[in-house]
């Protein structure tokens, strides 16, 4: 039956409610997650119907059971590949993926690598709480070298993977990155992804309670976060800091972290964030920042422009079908080499 | 000056092209085959190729053949031996030796037969001295000069003017078929009709070689064939792959869900994907994924979505499906799996036919996890199976595996073409928008499929996922008594299957001293030779099995009465173990082959007529 309304009816947060309840340990970082998006999903303007969370294994995904929308909590690490079938058959649905870094960064590698370079119209989430917390405490593909885990008991000794690096490694148009402590920037950032054409990726900085306490709490801490967290906004000037004194220059080839009023260093000099440059090289090295050369960059780092998959799909179905004198099974079946055998053709 | 040559009509004629990856074997092979179908001959045709794309030029290694067996009376193999063999080069002789017919023609292309191609043949011996071709017709054509001289008034390059030598090879086969030329004459024009000079080249060659054969003393006899005598109507020839893909296609317009195809390139499945990416005009939507896993997850994602869900592999690809089939088993989700057997384990014989994933179809996946398993029986019968896989996978809501193989999916049949008035209608168990009570997994009480809403759809949002349901509402249920009664309901869905399919049929008399069993694409061997001992006056009968998981009801009737049974497969025992542990009560011998070859009928016969007359010893 057709809507009575051409607008999407309003939702509210209460729409993407379920009764079933939600499993995650107390003072898991991914309830402020799971209340953000419920609180973004409706700004998006998309018909409750048509919207579809896809996760793969781990803690956070079991995100799906906990919002009222069609969901799939699919295989460890095939998130992605579920969610591209589902949107090329539909591409009118809003699609989220909800992964961690073990499912997206280690098993999933292989899929999230390619989902974006097709640049499928996507929002990819992944809670990076740096362990594997369903499992009860590995270390990860994002563990930091050195971490002691039940896997690493004398330290980890392999490096990590920055995800937001796989993400300008694969070409990727949009990456974002938040933390769990902060719900006005989850929600600005995540309804920006979901608007997004193409896949977009956010990386949520997440603290798992049990396993890994406190693991970004070097950036996100109450006392360190204005210092050791820069959060990036399109067209304005890369300022962080307490007194909004710090700032960001590009010099020599590399970010540099200046004070404005030190050293001759002026407001005016001070880098304007431009998250549409197609040139990644500034994005890249914004993804790479880190503690203590660098505070974290937050915030959406990335957004450019660039073809989508499906769109291009269903382009080339709609030519082939207009082109084609073939247009059903029959003429199919009759089209080519065909032989009437001990039948006169009449 | 032309001779009055002798004309000898028959029954049907087996033809074989080999020769080097690039001397153009397979289209001389198809042409020839087109040709015998224009003319109204029955056949059946299956190429044979080497897994290297160019292996060394004269080596065996790059010898690729093709070999088509046409028929006035009804053609069911490529046939086991050769009555007329072209080899472009030693090599191509030397394989094909041992797969000649006594007394065969053997047309050499004799420019090639020189020290240099003994060599890379790694022949010791002149082959043409050396006494091993006593017996058979051998045409010495010195194919590759009077190629050269016929195409130089078109001013080729060396390289082009040597590639239209296949057409010197069809000129003798249209006289020693007694063809007409204009028939290969129009094959040509409308194979390169964007190139005059090429027409005209490949035209002089044909007829080059046409005249040769008329001209020269050694081919004093020629073949009528004459056209099938039960066959009539309208007829195109195809290969399994070609077939399977179509049937998908068919099937996703009777059942209004539209083609999805995610899947990944693999030997011998690879066409599939190739022949549904071309098909976007029909509305095929295909996937080409990252990996083996990709391609069936990005299928689910469809299936969950509403669409006709298809993956297509062989083996080792099957393998690395095995986790997600066990998803949507769980799901609930339909989805078609076609996996075109080749030899294993691990890469195997990829170019080679084996029936060694039988069991990994029914049982390689972790838990309970019942699927249907259907196989198809020849090329052409592929899409009915895929048709069939398809329209059981909707209406059931579960995954069926389809199994066919590297001889089914590149051989090829003549295969009277239907009309889609006639396919069944498919009707999936789908709800209209805003269903009322709407559970994800009530289901449909007849068949216990469950009924499927799909994103986008009002008032329907449901989760699904891999982690045991809960009866009727699908919610996650770590209950050990729920979980008792889904294992349940999912065997039962897939074992009341059985109702919906058809009986297994017998070829010949039930209580027969000897029943033969097989399955899928090993039909045409086996009815061949149990067709053959039947007129032979022997007692035996076939059953040759398409519908693996369930059986049909009836097998336990079909198995009864037999007084002595063999199953015959292209593996170790896997339908033999199968049908032991359904069957206990009944004595099954075997007959297996794994040497990456289809059954021959003479040693089929040889085996049946060893254990009709050793019975009981």
């Amino acid at each position: 039956m057709k809507e009575n309304t051409d607008f999407a009816p309003v939702m509210i947060p209460q729409d993407y409610k379920l009764d079933s309840p939600v499993k995650w340990c107390a003072g898991c970082g991914a309830h402020a997650v799971l209340s953000s998006i419920r609180n973004a999903v409706p700004e998006t303007g998309v018909k409750k119907e048509n919207v579809v969370f896809v996760s793969g294994i781990g803690c956070s995904s079991r995100f799906p059971y906990y919002i009222n929308t069609y969901g799939f909590h699919s295989l460890h690490g095939r998130a992605a590949p579920i969610a591209t079938g589902i949107k090329l058959a539909n591409p009118e649905l809003s699609v989220w993926v909800v992964t961690g870094d073990g499912d997206s960064m280690a098993i999933g590698g292989n899929h999230f690598i390619h989902v974006i370079r097709r640049n499928i119209n996507m929002s990819i989430l992944i809670f990076n709480n740096r362990i594997y917390g369903l499992t009860k405490g590995q270390y990860s593909p994002t563990t930091p070298k050195g971490s002691v885990t039940k896997t690493s008991p004398e330290g980890s000794i392999e490096e990590p993977f920055n995800p937001g690096e796989l993400v300008m490694g694969s070409q990727g148009a949009f990456f974002a990155r938040v933390v769990d402590t902060e719900p006005k920037m989850m929600k600005e950032v995540f309804i920006q992804a979901a608007l997004h054409k193409g896949t977009s990726v956010v990386e949520v900085l997440q603290n798992c309670v049990i396993f890994n306490n406190d693991v970004h709490e070097n950036i996100t801490g109450k006392d360190v976060r204005d210092e050791h967290q820069i959060y990036l906004k399109h067209g304005e000037p890369m300022i962080f800091g307490k007194e909004h004194e710090k700032g960001l220059i590009y010099r020599n080839n590399k970010l540099e972290v200046v004070t404005i009023g030190k050293d001759g260093i002026s407001k005016e000099d001070i880098l304007i964030h431009n998250a549409r440059c197609t040139n990644s090289t500034i994005h890249y090295n914004l993804v790479k920042m880190d503690q203590p050369e660098y505070p974290v960059a937050m915030g959406i780092i990335r957004a450019v422009d660039k073809p989508v998959y499906e769109e291009m799909l269903y382009d080339q179905l709609d030519h082939a079908h207009e082109k084609s004198p073939i247009k059903c099974m029959d003429d199919l079946l009759k089209s080519g080499n065909t032989f009437l055998i001990n039948e006169s053709s009449s | 000056m032309s001779k009055n040559p002798r004309i000898i009509e028959l029954e049907d004629v087996v033809v074989k092209f080999a020769g080097d990856s690039g001397d153009g074997m397979q289209l001389t092979g198809s042409q020839f085959s087109d040709t015998s179908a224009f003319v109204g001959n029955d056949l059946s045709t299956f190429p044979d190729y080497p897994s290297e794309i160019r292996a060394p030029q004269g080596t065996v290694a790059g010898v690729s053949g093709y070999q088509v067996h046409i028929g006035h009376k009804d053609v069911t193999t490529p046939g086991d031996l050769a009555d007329v063999l072209v080899a472009m080069n030693p090599a191509a002789l030397k394989t094909n030796m041992k797969w000649l017919k006594p007394g065969a023609t053997v047309i050499i292309d004799i420019d090639n037969f020189d020290q240099k191609n003994y060599k890379k043949a790694e022949y010791i011996e002149d082959p043409l001295n050396d006494g091993s071709l006593e017996g058979y017709n051998i045409v010495k054509a010195p194919i590759t000069s009077l190629t050269r001289s016929t195409v130089k008034e078109f001013g080729l390059d060396a390289k082009t003017a040597d590639k239209t030598k296949n057409q010197f090879v069809a000129g003798i086969l249209f006289w020693l078929f007694n063809r007409d030329l204009t028939i290969g004459e129009n094959f040509i024009q409308k194979k390169f009709k964007k190139n005059a000079d090429l027409v005209n080249a490949n035209i002089a060659v044909l007829r080059g070689g046409y005249n040769y054969a008329e001209t020269i003393e050694a081919m004093s006899t020629t073949f009528l064939v004459n056209p099938a005598k039960n066959k009539k109507g309208l007829f195109r020839n195809i290969t399994g792959n070609i077939a399977t893909a179509w049937g998908l296609l068919a099937a996703s317009e009777k059942s209004g869900c539209g083609l999805f195809l995610g899947s990944y390139p693999i030997t011998p499945a690879t066409e599939v994907l190739q022949e549904l990416a071309g098909r976007k005009h029909l509305g095929a939507i295909t996937f080409q994924a990252e990996d083996e896993i990709a391609g069936i997850c990005s299928a689910i994602g469809a299936s969950f979505t509403g669409k006709l869900a298809v993956t297509s592999t062989s083996g080792p690809g099957l393998a690395l499906k095995g986790e997600a089939i066990g998803l949507a088993v769980i799901t609930e989700l339909p989805i078609v799996i076609v996996n075109v057997q080749r030899g294993g384990p691990s890469t195997g014989l990829p170019t080679k036919t084996e029936q060694a994933d039988l069991l990994q179809a029914l049982y390689g996946r972790s838990g309970e996890s019942p699927v249907i398993v259907v196989a198809a029986t020849t090329p052409a019968n592929c899409f009915s199976f895929a048709y069939e896989a398809a329209k059981l996978s909707l209406e059931h809501m579960t995954p069926v595996i389809l199994l066919t193989d590297g001889y089914l999916a590149n051989g090829s049949e003549l295969w009277h073409i239907p009309e889609m008035k006639d396919m069944p209608e498919i009707h999936p168990p789908k709800v209209k928008d805003n269903h009322e009570g709407y559970m994800p997994y009530i289901r449909k009480p007849e068949n216990l499929a469950r009924m499927w809403a799909v994103p986008g759809q009002e008032g329907m949002r449901h989760r699904v996922g891999g982690l045991e349901k809960a009866d009727k509402t699908g919610e996650v249920s770590h209950d050990p008594y729920n979980h008792q009664i889904m294992v349940g309901l999912r065997q039962e869905k897939v074992d009341r299957v059985a109702n919906y399919i058809a009986d297994q049929e017998i070829l010949g008399e039930k209580d027969a001293d000897l029943l033969v069993i097989g399955w899928g694409g090993t039909y045409g061997a086996l009815y061949s030779a149990v067709k053959e001992l039947q007129h032979e006056g022997r007692s035996i009968s076939l059953a040759q099995f398409s519908y693996i998981n369930p059986l049909p009801k009836n097998t336990e009737e079909v198995l009864k009465y037999a007084k002595s049974r063999v199953i015959c497969e292209l593996n170790l025992g896997q339908f033999a173990m199968y049908l032991r542990s359904k069957f206990p009560q009944y004595e099954y011998k075997q007959y297996n082959k794994v040497q990456g070859l289809p059954f021959m009928i003479s040693e089929l016969k040889a085996k049946f007529i060893d254990i009709l007359e050793n019975k009981g010893k």
